[in-house]
């Protein structure tokens, strides 16, 4: 039909646009909404947590497609990732700062990204954030915003992830 | 702190190509420093001057930005390559990831296993015929304008004359179907600050060759 400008999904239709490309999607939405920082400096954090994030993202989101032989290998190496290289990052940041938002002391994006990654490695190892106390409290915080606590419960349209029995499907439809 | 970017990577193409020409499309002047051995990027990770132990990062405006797309964004905004407002801006990070895709594909073809490499060679090929260019020729055509977006320069052109030269070395008829596409290059190519970077002697980099791909094979550890 021609709605797909690159042949892929994900594709958001919004303000008579049919966008894809899930960063440009993101980007939008947030410059929207004023999710995005208030000047190109705000923004420029924003970006390098956001993609620091969307790296660690891609790792944990692989896990389930991988051959039950691999998993193991595949979840110390997304433990490992998450503890040493990014989850030091934002405690940091927390600490330094001391204010409840990474960026110029109000919600953005990169605090949205950050408890929605947070969530998912506590799917994959409940208690990863064991040596990281600002992000237990940044997790409860930011869980507990309106509309994100209630994005969090059950009945909306958060997704939860994907079941076994499922995977050949979606191997199927992308592959 | 007013003084010129300053680049951190190998001296290569890598994830750093499309920060030269987009610093160097905007006219920017830009130093460079570059990782020749294991040594060279363990001190910049023991300094602390790399947020997630990863280049490329560059030094700009008192930051030590690194994310590569984090850096071009924050380029295009500062320079103006990044629209006039925020459905602009949608457009062009559209274009942009599409381009990102299709290099992608080029830049990690040195370090796939050697039989694979003819076999993605053809899909790179597919892939820019039949769902890339595609988009960008009706894109001119459909508007019939210079530029790719708001009828002025920005970060999405100056992607797409960098993807198109770069697809162009793996097969160099590969525009023969795209004469918008063509027109576009020629005339995107001769842009002073563009033209001047295409210049042997600009900081532009070459394809990697054997050698590059060693190096970098032992610093990262690919």
């Amino acid at each position: 039909d021609g709605f797909l400008l690159f042949q892929q999904v994900p594709m958001v239709e919004i303000d008579g646009m049919k966008m894809v490309q899930s960063r440009a999607i993101a980007n939008y939405i947030a410059g929207k909404y004023n999710l995005y920082g208030k000047d190109l400096k705000e923004r420029a954090l924003i970006d390098m947590y956001v993609e620091g994030l969307f790296d660690l993202n891609e790792l944990i989101l692989t896990y389930d497609y991988q051959p039950a032989d691999k998993k193991e290998q595949h979840l110390a190496a997304v433990v490992d990732k998450a503890t040493n290289r990014y989850f030091p990052v934002f405690e940091k940041v927390l600490k330094d700062h001391g204010q409840d938002f990474l960026v110029g002391n109000q919600l953005s994006r990169a605090d949205v990204q950050l408890l929605e990654i947070l969530l998912m490695a506590e799917e994959c190892k409940p208690d990863i954030l064991a040596q990281f106390p600002l992000l237990q409290s940044f997790k409860a915080r930011i869980s507990n915003i309106p509309t994100i606590k209630k994005f969090l419960q059950p009945g909306s349209q958060r997704k939860s992830p994907p079941r076994q029995e499922d995977i050949p499907e979606i191997i199927k439809i992308f592959y | 702190m007013a003084g010129k970017p300053k680049l951190h990577y190998t001296n290569g193409r890598g994830k750093m190509e499309s920060i030269r020409w987009l610093l160097a499309a905007a006219g920017v002047e830009f130093e460079e420093e570059f990782i020749e051995k294991k040594e060279d990027l363990e001190k910049l990770r023991n300094d602390g001057s790399l947020l997630f132990h990863q280049v490329p990062m560059v030094e700009i405006d008192g930051m030590k930005m690194v994310q590569t797309r984090a850096i071009l964004s924050y380029i295009a905004g500062k320079y103006n390559l990044y629209g006039k407002d925020l459905k602009e801006r949608a457009w062009i990070d559209m274009y942009v990831e599409g381009t990102t895709d299709l290099m992608g594909m080029i830049t990690s073809l040195p370090f796939q296993p050697a039989d694979t490499k003819e076999k993605n060679l053809a899909l790179i090929i597919e892939r820019a015929t039949t769902r890339y260019f595609p988009v960008y020729e009706k894109a001119l055509k459909d508007h019939g304008h210079d530029y790719l977006v708001g009828n002025k320069l920005s970060w999405a052109d100056i992607h797409l004359l960098e993807a198109i030269l770069m697809v162009e070395e793996c097969k160099p008829d590969v525009l023969s179907a795209f004469p918008l596409l063509q027109a576009f290059k020629g005339r995107t190519s001769n842009i002073p600050t563009i033209k001047k970077f295409l210049q042997p002697g600009s900081q532009r980099k070459p394809p990697s060759d054997e050698k590059c791909i060693a190096i970098v094979r032992k610093i990262f550890h690919i």
